[in-house]
């Protein structure tokens, strides 16, 4: 597709742009020099960590940078046509028109209290001088393009009653309805689960082919990159540090930054490479779940009883062995964070759970709070998880404050400790979460979590949040303290590459029931599960070279697990494939 | 953020840094003026004004017996009874600034504890509370003073205790919305997992957040609270004449407004300037406790 393109005059000539932002009367760029060019139905990819620039970049070409931020020097030219010296009512014309943008967050970018046509059709007419019966026969076209099923149903609905695909979808359908030139996609599937990811990619792929628009793909992830960029500009600290054709990139990269950054990447099948024996199964595991069940109850009838019952997790059992990494993997909604909500007390359960023998019992505080010992979390969002008003110092020695273990001075040199353990200094404890990068701050979570010399870390998406390189080092320090104190963790994570790099034994969750569990190598080398299968294949290669080697699985709706008061989904039983290998039947 | 390696360790924040912190700031040192002059005033009433708060005095009214304006004897004139103005206004601070500074801060305090309590336990509890203060919001708050203040004897600190017990709604309200928003964040179930026990996470880690809110209910409280006193007195269910207060000193004088303009502008003008002395004190406050603002001063 680019290659046939050279010759032609490019869609899209980005000259020299810089974008800066004031502060206090100092103009600071944060994007420099960047040039690039685009042609019609040519793919670019903008690939780099938070803070490059790439976000930048395509609000100042959709005209939408924030008040104090401004394009400083450079040029936009989108068919000779300079868009940073337009006026903002031609920029409207074009927005929409001739350059249409997706956002992250399909959600917040609909209108909660519109239907999706009334959304659709109003963004036509704002453009085009049509009939709004017309129009409304635009969008439900649009809507059968992005392969919607019951386009005419989908109109009359809100945002809310779709899932989060179908959501991008109708953006996508929103974005392409006016037939723009340029589309530019921030980040597009990164709020999406992988499999969706898959369905959204491919789609924005084939409606390329038909009409013929060019895209900007601004990503983090290369897999995302490899898997449908012509072409790829990587940037790194508002500069561009690389760009050229993606299969040179990933063969041949020659900035030493995109070669670290390609080396970051978790892949699938770089676990097995370094495997070492699982550690056997012991009499006693660190935390044995049986049975166990969460429902969260919801509705109400006339004299104010719950209706029906969310089963957000379904008669689940496993073991976590004494110095082992157990993975928990599965979509948005499967119940895996709920889990480890459970094991932590923090929500009601039913079914048996033990950690180092003792059962969590949620009633009694004395219990939960001996329970708290022996595990502790880290959470996702690591500035979430720190209280923002406490010095991070306090926040690490807080626990053994919790505990009632030693005195201040020796609490304080505990916490020390820890910062020296999990790579930060001594004197940067007297300081503030929002002082911190986002990697920093997740191994201030770490130390936190270790404080209480705990046998047992549940990682609820711990690395998710981070940028690759960051999340290579977080793994790296994960592993190390799993090495030196033989704790075992409870690694939950969306993310099949990563969970392939650092786990022992694995279970596939699916509508809050465990669908296969096994050893790496069982679960990863020979999925059994058509569930399984599906996940494996949806994960996005970072290599150009497999492009289009996998068979597209078809679109589909996860069930709901919400049910009627009294009812519960049926249970499948696990049978053993051999050597603890169990598959869902 | 790859710069913080350079920043130098910090030493913990005493009181005394935030005292410093806060003088370096020029409207704060301003609002700290103001509350100083008000309170050494109130105090030291009797040794600066020439006469009493209550004497009537013959030369403060003109022959036809209209008060007189600020002059060099009388600073601030002299009301419709020939009593002087200034040591009116002076000892009027001490009302005010107990019903200002003691009721909106027991009101503070009630509506702060309720609003945490019904946020964070929730349940019936919560359930029961919050519909209270609902009660509390729909009754018309005037009357309601009134209805206190006719059962006890009136007195100041009984006026205090009224305007305490009808204010803190709001604050209840603002608090519980807060509060309920926190108890979701992240930090919280963080520490939940520690094994934190709900009393340290009250006050550990919500009510530190709840500060900014507080202080701006707080200062605005204050101007509220003395004009709602000055109503109590007006009704005759307030602090009772001949002691002075700000707010009643306004309302005895109203009537002659355009005769006397200095007996309704000199209090008035004292009330605003209380109020927002608190207010960029407040203000100041808040930025010098947020962690997240330093050293942006």
């Amino acid at each position: 597709m680019s290659v046939a393109d050279q010759g032609k005059a490019p869609l899209l000539s980005v000259r020299g742009l810089t974008v800066s932002v004031r502060d206090r009367g100092v103009l600071r760029p944060l994007v420099a020099d960047l040039d690039f060019d685009l042609h019609p139905g040519e793919t670019l990819a903008i690939a780099g960590e938070s803070g490059s620039g790439k976000s930048i970049t395509s609000l100042a070409l959709m005209g939408l940078l924030p008040n104090n931020v401004t394009v400083s020097a450079g040029q936009m030219l989108l068919d000779g046509t300079d868009l940073g010296a337009l006026s903002e009512a031609r920029l409207r014309e074009m927005r929409g028109s001739r350059i249409a943008m997706i956002f992250q967050e399909p959600m917040t970018s609909l209108n909660p209290v519109q239907t999706i046509g009334t959304q659709l059709t109003e963004a036509i007419r704002a453009h085009e001088p049509v009939s709004r019966r017309k129009a409304r026969q635009a969008a439900t076209e649009a809507l059968r393009q992005v392969r919607i099923p019951e386009p005419e149903r989908r109109m009359g609905q809100y945002p809310h009653e779709l899932s989060g695909g179908m959501r991008q979808r109708v953006m996508i359908a929103m974005a392409l309805a006016l037939r723009p030139a340029l589309l530019i996609a921030d980040e597009p599937t990164t709020a999406l689960d992988v499999t969706v990811q898959q369905e959204v990619l491919d789609l924005l792929r084939d409606l390329q082919r038909e009409t013929g628009t060019a895209v900007i793909l601004i990503t983090h992830d290369m897999g995302v990159v490899a898997e449908t960029a012509d072409r790829v500009v990587v940037m790194q600290a508002g500069r561009m540090v690389e760009s050229g054709p993606t299969a040179r990139i990933f063969d041949a990269p020659r900035a030493s930054y995109t070669r670290e950054l390609l080396a970051a990447v978790p892949r699938l099948g770089a676990g097995r490479l370094r495997a070492m024996p699982a550690p056997p199964e012991t009499p006693q595991p660190v935390a044995r779940l049986t049975d166990v069940s969460v429902r969260f109850d919801i509705g109400a009838n006339l004299i104010g009883r719950p209706t029906h019952q969310v089963h957000a997790v379904n008669g689940v059992s496993f073991d976590i062995r004494p110095g082992e990494t157990f993975g928990l993997v599965g979509e948005s909604g499967c119940g895996k964070s709920t889990i480890a909500k459970a094991l932590t007390g923090l929500v009601p359960h039913g079914g048996r759970i033990e950690v180092q023998g003792a059962v969590i019992d949620r009633s009694s505080r004395a219990a939960r709070k001996a329970g708290c010992r022996d595990m502790q979390m880290v959470f996702q969002d690591p500035m979430a998880a720190l209280d923002p008003r406490m010095k991070v110092g306090d926040a690490v020695a807080e626990p053994l404050l919790i505990h009632g273990i030693g005195d201040h001075a020796a609490r304080q040199a505990r916490a020390a400790e820890l910062f020296e353990r999990v790579g930060l200094t001594r004197d940067q404890m007297s300081r503030y979460p929002h002082e911190f990068s986002g990697g920093q701050r997740q191994r201030i979570c770490v130390a936190r979590a270790l404080a209480l010399k705990p046998r047992l870390i549940i990682c609820d998406e711990s690395v998710s949040a981070l940028d690759v390189s960051v999340q290579a080092r977080v793994l790296t320090l994960l592993e190390e303290l799993k090495a030196e104190l033989g704790m075992s963790y409870l690694f939950i994570s969306h993310d099949m590459a990563v969970v392939e790099n650092v786990v022992d034994r694995v279970a596939v969750m699916y509508l809050g029931q465990i669908v296969e569990m096994g050893s790496r190598d069982q679960v990863f080398g020979d999925p059994r599960h058509p569930y399984t299968k599906r996940i494996l294949n949806a994960v996005p290669v970072p290599d150009p070279a497999q492009r289009g080697m996998r068979v597209p699985s078809p679109p589909r709706e996860i069930p709901s697990p919400i049910h009627p008061m009294g009812t519960r989904p049926a249970s499948v039983p696990l049978r053993d494939m051999g050597e603890g290998h169990l598959v869902a039947q | 953020m790859a710069d913080t390696a350079h920043i130098p360790a910090r030493a913990p924040v005493a009181p005394a840094g935030v005292m410093r912190r806060l003088m370096r700031r020029k409207l704060a040192l301003f609002g700290l003026a103001i509350i100083a002059i008000v309170l050494g005033g109130a105090i030291f009433a009797p040794w600066i004004v020439r006469y009493g708060p209550d004497e009537q005095l013959f030369e403060g009214l003109t022959l036809q017996g209209a008060p007189m304006p600020p002059d060099a004897q009388f600073l601030m004139g002299t009301d419709l009874l020939g009593r002087d103005l200034f040591s009116r206004i002076l000892y009027g601070a001490r009302t005010s600034l107990i019903i200002g500074v003691v009721a909106n801060g027991t009101a503070l305090i009630i509506g702060t504890l309720v609003g945490l309590t019904a946020g964070f336990v929730r349940g019936w509890v919560g359930a029961v509370l919050m519909r209270f203060t609902d009660l509390m919001m729909a009754f018309p708050a005037l009357l309601l003073a009134i209805c206190l203040a006719a059962i006890f004897q009136p007195s100041l600190w009984i006026v205090a205790m009224v305007i305490a017990l009808v204010n803190w709604v709001q604050t209840a309200r603002v608090v519980y919305t807060e509060t309920t928003s926190l108890s979701e964040r992240e930090f919280i179930a963080a520490e939940r997992t520690l094994g934190a026990s709900q009393w340290r996470i009250l006050f550990h880690h919500i009510l530190p957040h709840l500060v900014p809110t507080l202080i701006v209910w707080g200062t605005l409280g204050i101007s509220v609270t003395v004009l709602l006193e000055a109503t109590l007195s007006f009704l005759g269910v307030g602090v009772q004449p001949p002691t002075p207060s700000w707010g009643n000193i306004i309302f005895e004088n109203q009537t002659f407004f355009q005769a006397a303009p200095w007996l309704v502008f000199i209090p008035g003008a004292a009330i605003l300037l209380l109020a927002l002395a608190f207010n960029l004190v407040g203000d100041a406050l808040r930025e010098v406790l947020d962690p997240t603002q330093r050293g942006r001063d």
